[in-house]
């Protein structure tokens, strides 16, 4: 037998697969769901029945403008894909950083929830039940915006060098759909500990 | 073949010295040598988990053994289920993925081949590390050397009190090591098939293979994290004083087993799927048929793959869930038997009315057909509720799941070494040897497998590292561990057929099986580049298009 080539006419037709990079990251945010899914069911199911205190009534505070500066940072993410698609360097130069500063708030507000966490009301990871599900939970998540933070940090090293152009703009966006879950999953983090735990 | 391989000059020049090709070898991203080094590293543990299961087979050959020490046995038992499921077949399984689903494809390597090598090399080291427990497990404590919680290290077992040492934090590490291992694996493979397929090859053209690893990808993506999860959270309780599964702070025992089903059931499905997979490419060459009704197929699995995920709780009968969860988990798990009953009927339909030719590898898919239909049976009459009280626990179970992974997923592994092997090789495995091998293991499996459910029935616990005289227990264990020693014979045979093949076996030439998918059109084995001319495909047989062109099957597509 010869080449596998087959001569046919559906050679003529326009052939068109998904990018690669989308879709391990779609794969990649399915198998991250699922363990969050994990941490997330023992949370709720641990809810209430820690022996000892101190309670999440005690001792959270709603962190709402921590809050809002992750959630808008996915606003300017997915803005700073769209002017890298144009080629608009300056402009994507500028979000991204936002991006990065609202990032870094997110986990400084977290780094300050924790110690006063712990220096204030001694509350570890070890006290009780609560503090054993709460910073499981919420510190996968922060481990996660870290993760998201170096990967962007490395993005607007090239950025500053004068490397990201409108070729990498496939690149920016499977990196801001795995920020867009981060965030998506903060929603959730804060539903259960900070609404429904309370 | 001239037309179908380009020389690159100063590739492949006989003679090279052997740290040169240790070095290919270590630092390949080829999706073929990767596979290799998969199905490589996963019969390696197969030799050592079967002499684990010798072990106990000895240990319980009559009452009041004393062969190995209880501790001795725990390990034993714990090292043989862990290593089999998780360093052997998953690393086969994997392995023929990584080889065939490029080549069936069309594609010249996997979407992501540095993330398919850095994926083998975790688990590889996690395979190590479980090992290295034996050394290191003692730690400082000075207790313990393997792990002897069972494979699913049931709450409060794997807690600090009562796993004192380092023993359990090698299992948990080397499971989430190789957990994530698996992961980067299933993506890769999503990936590859959805982005790689060589013009024309449209999703419904695809082998049934490729769609079958498609499904087992998915499941690894949802099914394997809880597992990682739940070992994070063992390890924040060994390590950093947690109280995930610390009954005395609140936590709750049975939290960790619905966790490890979640994972452990769909599990099952990960490793029979790509069983599945192989019989419906095999079936249908030694039939000289298409297989019957390829979409139903997809369907079918595609449900069980749903399905198997809302089932996990049926291991857990016995635990003491309301009788809701009870009936719904008892539904669910019987509702599983619908696809797969599809499945079994579609492969007799393919069969039926073929010229079926009973070579190696289509004997070793019929014991898998029948086989592994005994085993949905057993699965049914234990997921109705109260017989499972009754039989949770005993010998019977353990024949069950051994009649899957063994007679069921390792009988169609065994059919699709016998298949490919030339495609890998390209040396044909003996047939006499072949046919050795599958009368010997079909012996060898039912004495023991057969048997197994006796004792279980007449109340014989699983774990028991002896028992009394006189409980009629005695011969039968006598009958499971003689035909376990017929098995490891056939193992044997097996590993001398590869070995020796390997440099005698007859050449097989590209299409040795006269068969249809990609992976038969190019060279054997298979030049680093896969295929000189990206394929072009107009059916699901391209083979058969290009060898009956007066009568191709894209006329009726």
């Amino acid at each position: 037998m010869s080449a596998a080539a087959i001569p046919l006419s559906e050679t003529q037709r326009p052939w068109n697969l998904p990018y690669r990079g989308k879709v391990a990251m779609a794969g990649l945010i399915i198998a991250e769901a699922s363990i969050f899914t994990i941490f997330v069911v023992a949370y709720l199911f641990y809810m209430g029945k820690s022996l000892t205190g101190p309670t999440p009534r005690e001792v959270l505070e709603t962190p709402i403008f921590f809050t809002i500066c992750l959630l808008s940072s996915s606003l300017t993410i997915h803005y700073a894909g769209k002017v890298l698609q144009r080629g608009e360097r300056g402009a994507f130069l500028s979000l991204w950083t936002l991006t990065i500063v609202l990032g870094g708030l997110f986990l400084f507000g977290t780094g300050q929830e924790w110690h006063r966490l712990i220096y204030e009301h001694g509350l570890t990871i070890s006290t009780n039940l609560f503090g054993t599900t709460y910073y499981s939970l919420v510190g996968l998540h922060a481990f996660h915006v870290t993760a998201g933070m170096i990967m962007l940090m490395i993005v607007a090293i090239f950025a500053f060098a004068g490397r990201m152009g409108t070729e990498h703009s496939r690149r920016v966006e499977v990196l801001s759909l795995y920020w867009h879950f981060v965030d998506a999953v903060w929603v959730v983090v804060f539903t259960v500990v900070y609404v429904l735990g309370r | 073949m001239s037309s179908n391989t380009i020389t690159i000059p100063g590739i492949g020049v006989e003679g090279k010295p052997w740290l040169e090709t240790l070095h290919e070898w270590v630092t390949t991203v080829d999706h073929k040598r990767l596979g290799i080094l998969y199905i490589v590293y996963g019969l390696g543990f197969l030799v050592v988990g079967g002499v684990e299961a010798l072990i106990i087979r000895i240990q319980l050959m009559h009452s009041h053994n004393d062969f190995v020490s209880p501790q001795v046995f725990n390990r034993m038992f714990t090292m043989h289920g862990t290593t089999m499921i998780f360093f052997m077949v998953m690393p086969v399984l994997f392995g023929f993925a990584n080889y065939l689903v490029p080549l069936m494809i069309g594609a010249r390597d996997m979407a992501f081949p540095r993330l398919n090598a850095f994926s083998f090399w975790l688990s590889a080291f996690g395979g190590l590390l479980l090992y290295f427990s034996f050394l290191g497990g003692s730690g400082l404590y000075g207790a313990g050397n393997a792990p002897d919680v069972g494979w699913w290290a049931y709450a409060p077992l794997g807690a600090r009190a009562f796993s004192p040492g380092h023993s359990t934090d090698y299992w948990t590490l080397s499971l989430l090591v190789s957990g994530f291992g698996s992961i980067g694996t299933a993506i890769n493979i999503i990936a590859t098939v959805l982005c790689m397929r060589c013009p024309g090859m449209k999703l419904g053209r695809m082998p049934l293979l490729v769609w079958l690893y498609l499904v087992m990808g998915g499941m690894v993506l949802i099914a394997i994290t809880p597992l990682s999860a739940a070992q994070i959270m063992l390890l924040v309780d060994r390590y950093l004083g947690g109280h995930f599964f610390d009954t005395q702070a609140g936590g709750s025992a049975v939290l960790w087993m619905h966790f490890f089903w979640i994972f452990g059931h769909p599990e099952v499905y990960v490793l029979v799927i790509p069983a599945f997979g192989f019989s419906s490419e095999i079936i249908p060459v030694f039939s000289r048929k298409p297989i019957f009704g390829y979409p139903v197929m997809v369907a079918a699995t595609v449900g069980i793959g749903f399905l198997s995920l809302t089932v996990w709780a049926h291991h857990m009968f016995t635990v003491g869930m309301n009788s809701y969860a009870n009936s719904f988990f008892a539904i669910t798990t019987m509702a599983v038997g619908i696809p797969t009953g599809i499945k079994i009927f579609n492969w007799i339909g393919t069969m039926w009315g073929g010229r079926i030719q009973f070579k190696v590898p289509m004997l070793f898919c019929i014991g898998f057909l029948f086989q592994f239909l005994i085993a949905g049976l057993t699965g049914i009459i234990q997921a109705s509720v109260p017989v499972d009280w009754q039989l949770s626990l005993s010998y019977f179970v353990v024949a069950h799941f051994h009649y899957v992974i063994v007679g069921g997923i390792l009988f169609a592994t065994f059919g699709a070494f016998y298949y490919w092997y030339p495609k890998i090789t390209g040396r044909m495995l003996s047939e006499r040897l072949g046919k050795w091998h599958f009368w010997l293991f079909v012996i060898g499996f039912h004495l023991t497998f057969d048997v197994m459910h006796i004792p279980g029935l007449l109340g014989m616990p699983r774990r028991i590292y002896t028992y009394e005289p006189g409980r009629g227990w005695d011969t039968l264990n006598l009958i499971v561990s003689i035909g376990a020693f017929i098995q490891a014979v056939a193992i044997l045979v097996f590993v001398w057929n590869l070995i020796i093949s390997y440099f005698k076996g007859a050449k097989a030439g590209s299409d040795p099986w006269d068969a249809w998918t990609l992976e038969w059109s190019t060279s054997s084995p298979p030049p680093a580049y896969n295929f000189a001319t990206v394929p072009v495909v107009a059916s699901a047989r391209p083979l058969w298009d290009l060898k009956h062109p007066e009568d191709p099957d894209s006329q009726y597509e």
